[in-house]
């Protein structure tokens, strides 16, 4: 491993690189928004730079200022809230800036290209494919149409959309998310631009089809020497596709050098907490996950000192003073007063008593038996009288969990986790099977035997912003079930609430509280509570951490798990992180359209997996450390995930799977028992 | 990190006084409140407001234009113009509000529950709803009319408010209905679910109250609606009658004959409805803008 | 599109039959009838065999089932049946009067959309300018003045300015073009504001919507000029809501021109309306219910069939 870093420093000669110009500079940049509350400087000061052929990341959480930074550099800020206030953006030496609109229309998609989050919006619906991507060859570049069309099929090749002239004629919403976001690259690299501006290209993306575009990004940027800025807070992506890297917080850049060596050492104490509080696949799962305690500041009014200093365990007096970025050596800056005693200044947490429950003891009665469980959609089709298609969403389903366990359900978007987790709760009818909790068939319940049943069987929601119904206070959300369903007396109710509050780490004060008013993780918070509130044996969790920022996320993570060994209380953890999946689970169940692939122990599953569906998945997400990532050859899983409307015969992997053959196509392979304990659902092992 | 130091001005504002916070987002709707509540108070005082009896014959000042005595002039029996205006303001506020309060809670009460069961209750109300809708409002509010006559009830026509208020019960069910299909998908409406909860509750506590700004926006539409098909209803005779005051009835019979000469007759009362409506629309769009997180900045 | 288009007429039919049987129904409950309103106010003493004999040369002596069979009969033959007032056949009293409603409808629809897709997107494209306010007021008051009183004023304001008032006979199109437009342009304009109203309204929401989505932000991130994003990024795909809302509009301009005829003292489909509703002439009352919820009906499948052919998810869906 040491020897691998040095040589890569040997490779990265810090004076030269110094020496080559950048192609884009971004100074002291400083972007203002007007909202109805008052005004917000989303970017204060920002300085970063990108060298030709470089890519360079931009990382940070959510509300820290990166997005609109590449805006700014776009000049497509939302007008009229939000506009830059000071600061130059020097591109092959202009002030992008300074220049009239015109110029700047001009450059846009001809010398700089930006690719976008939402492959789904950002396509026009109403135009063809090939008119989107002949628009900018006929602006920029004065093609004729027919020029364009060869151009344009030319490009659908290189970004790996097979039978071009056919698709050209097609409309974005023939296409699938990962083939959206193909064209958008195909429209990004039309003129030859210079620079490619790349806003979380990959964040609405399947984790398989992420590697796809990445893999494709980094090829084609690399052989057509585009320079390429990318903006995630993926810090696995970070590590495998970026050369130098900044890292925003609260509007401000904290840190910036080259990727491998912020990662071995970071220089600021948030690079440092940041990598600390991801939950990763390639370490042994700990205890407790590291987290950073708190909250961004609220940038209407931030603090005076150092921006992360209220959340700072490396705090001393002097960040009441404001730390400029400044160069800490190996041609790296950071922007903290004791930036050179980083890493080590930041202390670990002290390992918290082992959250989760031991190893799986012998199977005893499990507290929730689902068999053979099948869900069909029927939705509407085509033709005269629509003749009704049928989605298998889920299709014979069957595990167990036993009291006070977790077990993981993982799987890319269409595989039919969240169905499962909302049959278990009875919010959907199932077509087939059986689901067994504490003996009792929830599937066949009467209404009333349901709704007692409801008072054991708990659901945490993704979306912290909608799982709370914005007309109720949180106190209200929380007695809701104790007025209501364990007719509770209101002054207890209210005493049970304030415990409940504390027990999931808020003041009881919040009760007062609107959701709107609280941050996503205290809403998340608040969904627990309420869960929490019917004292259940059992809670759905699903996607519960996916929509909260790393340090956030780690938070509910500790929570769940910590409540868990207090409560004895068994969940069904859904989610498409498996990182996530593996630091809470005891046993994964792995799915893909409607089916399932392999269920095995934790440590098992992700040591060694049988299925080629698990190791593919296990392989596509990349890891937080660029030395591991760098080694790795590209293992992008091919293909696009088929429709659910019809799914391949047999296997329903076959299709995408790298070991597949004729009889794939025939057998649908049965879920079975390779090792003990361990089943997959493949003929191939 | 308290609530108070995220929010700036206008927040602030409109959390401590709404009704401020409105002024201060949405002068021009404010000024459509203003001038419906000024309407509101000469219709509920208008005994004290009004020179005159509304219903006082006066054969000497039979079509006398504008004048001391005659502020807006006088109508075909000599009747105060300025009079029969404000008294008139009574009716169309009347009529309007109760018809679209209505309307609008039917409606919605039944667009929130064809929303919240979907299937097969979903189907049947919808159908129900394309059906009536396939009737223009005014041929409608005419047929109903006719089926249903006058009947008045300490001086409000109920069946003209039946009358105005069907019509509009399957626009607002429309409306409201996909409303409350969003917010049937939130998640705290399944949470709610899970938590085994009965249906009314549901509906009543967490579905209602999360379309409540469509409703209200509605309301008001619907209101300036109402007040324009009453006035209708009155000139074609078919909705208030003789010798009652009401705007649209004033533009009718003898107004209708007589206008070229004595154009008093209709300018005023015209003008009357117009504003009304007008102030109704512009406080309901401004209205929507302040409820609609979408035009929030 | 051909199967959608057949499914789209087959659904019509349910929709209807609904129409027909309600306001069937709704109009049998009427309390006082025709034959009475009828008799009595031509005077002097009615017996009750009069009143009998009459209901049964009328066919309303038989049952309601029986009655209704032969309505929905004679509307797929389309035999209307005969007005109880006058005694003439309702496919001649509606034959007579149809052409002069759809020509003010038409009319109206034409200089509606004329002033509405421009009013509507200059007043997005300047959103909170003076312009933009401008136009707001302009539709504001459009939805606010009642249709009739805009005619009266339209007469009154030709009369004192020009001291001329239109043609009150009908003279057909082809009989004397100019003389039939100086006759009709006047009620199509006062029902036409409101409808320019209403769409210069949608118009415009829908295209500050559409500026807000992200691929109007692609369009400009690849270099399209700002006018070109307005025009073939924004317009298509604003225009498609603003389709249905002329559409319906156009049904419902018919509405208004119930009472605008009265102004313009024009004998069309909404005067018929009215005299059929004041004499419970429920024969003629149904007929007249029957095609207007024909044309809404119909003005829902051109729109969605307009949808199918502009919007391709529509058409490939």
């Amino acid at each position: 491993m040491i020897t691998a870093l040095s040589a890569l420093d040997v490779g990265q000669d810090t004076e030269a690189r110094d020496a080559a110009l950048p192609l884009l500079a971004v100074e002291n940049l400083t972007v203002e928004f007007t909202t109805a509350s008052g005004t917000l400087r989303a970017v204060d000061g920002v300085s970063w730079s990108v060298r030709p052929g470089e890519t360079l990341a931009l990382v940070g959480e959510s509300g820290c200022g990166k997005s609109v930074t590449a805006l700014s550099v776009m000049r497509l800020l939302a007008r009229p809230a939000g506009r830059v206030t000071g600061g130059r953006i020097l591109f092959g030496g202009r002030d992008l800036l300074a220049l009239p609109e015109s110029e700047m229309r001009a450059l846009r998609g001809r010398d700089i290209a930006m690719i976008f989050q939402e492959p789904m919006t950002s396509l026009n619906p109403v135009l063809t494919i090939g008119m989107q991507l002949a628009e900018p060859l006929i602006i920029h570049l004065g093609m004729s149409e027919a020029q364009a069309r060869v151009r344009s099929v030319e490009l659908l090749g290189m970004v790996g959309i097979p039978d071009a002239e056919r698709r050209l004629r097609q409309y974005p919403h023939q296409f699938s998310g990962g083939m959206r976001q193909r064209v958008m690259i195909a429209i990004g690299l039309a003129c030859d631009p210079k620079l490619i501006i790349a806003d979380e290209p990959t964040t609405a993306l399947d984790v398989t089809i992420q590697a796809q575009i990445l893999e494709l990004m980094k090829d084609l940027s690399r052989r057509l020497g585009i320079t390429l800025v990318l903006i995630t807070h993926n810090l696995g992506i970070v590590a495998r596709y970026a050369d130098q890297l900044a890292v925003m917080y609260a509007g401000r850049v904290v840190e910036e050098g080259p990727a491998d060596r912020v990662f071995r050492a970071p220089r600021h104490p948030y690079t440092v907490r940041l990598m600390r509080s991801v939950p990763r696949l390639d370490q042994a799962r700990g205890g407790a996950l590291e987290t950073i305690e708190g909250l961004p500041p609220n940038l209407m009014d931030p603090p005076s000192g150092c921006r992360f200093a209220p959340r700072c365990t490396a705090r001393i007096p002097v960040c009441d003073s404001d730390p400029a970025l400044r160069p800490v050596g190996d041609a790296r800056r950071a922007a903290c007063h004791r930036a050179e005693e980083m890493p080590g200044a930041v202390p670990l947490t002290a390992a918290r008593p082992a959250a989760a429950a031991p190893a799986l003891a012998a199977e005893v009665t499990p507290l929730l038996q689902v068999r053979g469980l099948s869900k069909h959609f029927a939705v509407p089709g085509r033709g005269l009288f629509g003749k009704m298609a049928t989605v298998r969403a889920a299709e014979e389903v069957s595990f167990s969990i036993g009291r006070g366990e977790t077990l993981g359900l993982v799987g890319e978007s269409g595989c039919g986790k969240t169905t499962v987790g909302r049959l278990v709760l009875r919010l959907e009818e199932p077509t087939r099977g059986e689901i067994l909790f504490d003996g009792k068939d929830i599937a066949k319940a009467s209404a009333a035997e349901m709704r007692a049943m409801r008072t054991r069987i708990q659901v945490i929601f993704q979306d912290p912003y909608s799982s709370l119904n914005p007309r109720m206070t949180v106190g209200a959300t929380i007695r809701e079930p104790l007025t209501y369903r364990l007719n509770m007396a209101t002054a207890e109710a209210h005493d049970r609430a304030a415990s409940l509050l504390r027990q999931v780490g808020l003041p009881p004060e919040m009760a007062e509280r609107y959701p709107h008013q609280m941050s996503g993780g205290q809403r998340q918070r608040v969904g627990i509570a309420r869960a929490l509130a019917m004292e259940p044996d059992f809670i759905v969790c699903d996607e519960a951490v996916s929509a909260l920022d790393v340090s956030v996320q780690g938070q509910i993570i500790n929570l769940l798990a910590e409540l868990q060994a207090e409560l004895g209380v068994a969940y069904l953890f859904i989610a498409h992180d498996l990182a996530v999946v593996r630091h809470l689970s005891q046993r994964v169940v792995v799915m893909y359209l409607g089916r399932v692939m392999e269920v095995a122990d934790r440590d098992e599953l992700y040591a060694a997996p049988l299925h080629p569906y698990t190791q593919a998945l296990l392989d596509s997400a990349p890891v937080p450390d660029p030395v591991k990532e760098r080694a790795r050859a590209p293992r992008a899983l091919r293909g696009e995930l088929p429709s659910p409307l019809a799914p391949p015969s047999g296997c329903v992997f076959r299709t995408r799977c790298p070991k597949a053959i004729r009889e794939c196509a025939e057998i649908i392979p049965p879920l079975r028992e390779i090792r003990p304990g361990h089943l997959a659902a493949c003929i191939r092992i | 990190m308290s609530a108070s130091t995220r929010d700036g001005p206008v927040m602030a504002w409109r959390r401590r006084n709404p009704v401020l916070g409105f002024i201060m987002a949405q002068p021009l709707g404010a000024a459509g409140l203003v001038v419906i509540l000024v309407m509101a108070a000469a219709a509920i005082f208008a005994n004290v407001v009004a020179p005159y009896d509304p219903e006082a014959i006066d054969f000497l000042a039979m079509l006398s234009p504008p004048s001391m005595e005659h502020p807006l002039g006088a109508d075909a029996f000599g009747r105060d113009i300025l009079t029969r205006i404000i008294y008139g303001a009574r009716t169309a506020l009347t009529i309007g509000f109760l018809s679209s309060f209505l309307g609008c809670t039917i409606g919605g009460l039944l667009g929130v529950t064809s929303a919240y069961f979907g299937g097969r209750v979903d189907l049947i109300l919808q159908r129900f709803v394309d059906i009536v809708l396939s009737f223009p409002i005014i041929v409608l509010a005419l047929v109903v009319v006719a089926v249903v006559g006058h009947r008045p009830i300490m001086g409000i026509d109920l069946n003209l408010i039946a009358a105005i208020s069907i019509p509009i019960m399957p626009r607002a069910a429309r409306v409201i209905r996909s409303a409350a299909l969003a917010v049937r998908a939130m998640p705290y409406v399944d949470a709610a679910r899970a938590g085994g909860y009965t249906h009314s509750h549901i509906i009543l506590r967490h579905m209602a109250p999360n379309v409540l700004a469509p409703y209200l926006i509605l309301l008001t539409a619907y209101i300036a609606q109402a007040i324009l098909l009453e006035a209708s209803l009155s000139f074609l005779g078919l909705g208030v009658s003789e010798p009652k005051p009401a705007w649209g009835l004033m533009l009718s019979g003898d107004s209708s004959n007589f206008y070229q000469e004595a154009p008093w007759m209709i300018l005023f009362p015209g003008l009357a409805i117009s504003l009304a409506v007008f102030a109704f629309n512009l406080f309901g769009d401004s209205l929507r803008d302040w409820l609609d997180p979408k035009f929030r900045t | 599109m051909l199967a959608y288009a057949a499914r789209r007429i087959a659904l019509m039919i349910p929709t209807l039959l609904g129409v027909a049987l309600i306001t069937f129904f709704m109009l049998r409950v009427v309390p006082g009838d025709i034959v009475e309103v009828k008799m009595r106010s031509d005077g002097g003493y009615v017996t009750q065999e009069l009143l009998a004999s009459e209901r049964a040369r009328l066919g309303l002596d038989r049952p309601l089932v029986t009655q209704f069979g032969d309505w929905m009969q004679g509307l797929v033959t389309l035999d209307l049946g005969t007005s109880m007032w006058t005694g003439r056949p309702v496919a001649e009293e509606i034959g007579v009067r149809i052409g002069l409603t759809v020509q003010v409808a038409l009319m109206a629809a034409v200089i509606a959309v004329l002033i509405a897709v421009p009013l509507g997107t200059i007043s997005a494209l300047f959103r909170d300018t003076w312009i933009d306010y401008v136009a707001r007021i302009f539709t504001i008051a459009g939805l606010a003045v009642p249709s009739f009183w805009l005619g009266m004023l339209i007469i009154l304001g030709l009369l004192t300015v020009f001291h001329w008032s239109p043609p009150v006979t009908y003279t057909p199109f082809f009989e004397s073009p100019l003389k039939n437009i100086s006759q009709l342009i006047w009620p199509a304009l006062a029902v036409g504001y409101r409808y320019a109203a209403v769409v210069a309204r949608m118009v415009r929401s829908s295209i500050i919507e559409v500026m807000k989505e992200d691929y109007i932000r692609t369009a400009r991130a690849k270099g399209v000029f700002e006018r070109m994003v307005v025009a073939r990024h924004a317009m298509r795909n604003a225009l498609l809501p603003a389709i249905t809302v002329i559409g319906l509009e156009f049904a419902f301009l018919i509405g208004g021109l119930v009472v605008t005829e009265q102004v313009f003292n024009l004998n069309g489909i909404g005067r018929l309306f009215v005299e059929a509703v004041s004499r419970s002439d429920f024969i003629l009352v149904q007929a007249l219910v029957m095609l207007l919820a024909v044309v809404f009906v119909s003005m829902n499948l051109i729109v969605d069939m307009l949808y199918g052919v502009l919007d391709p998810r529509v058409r490939h869906g």
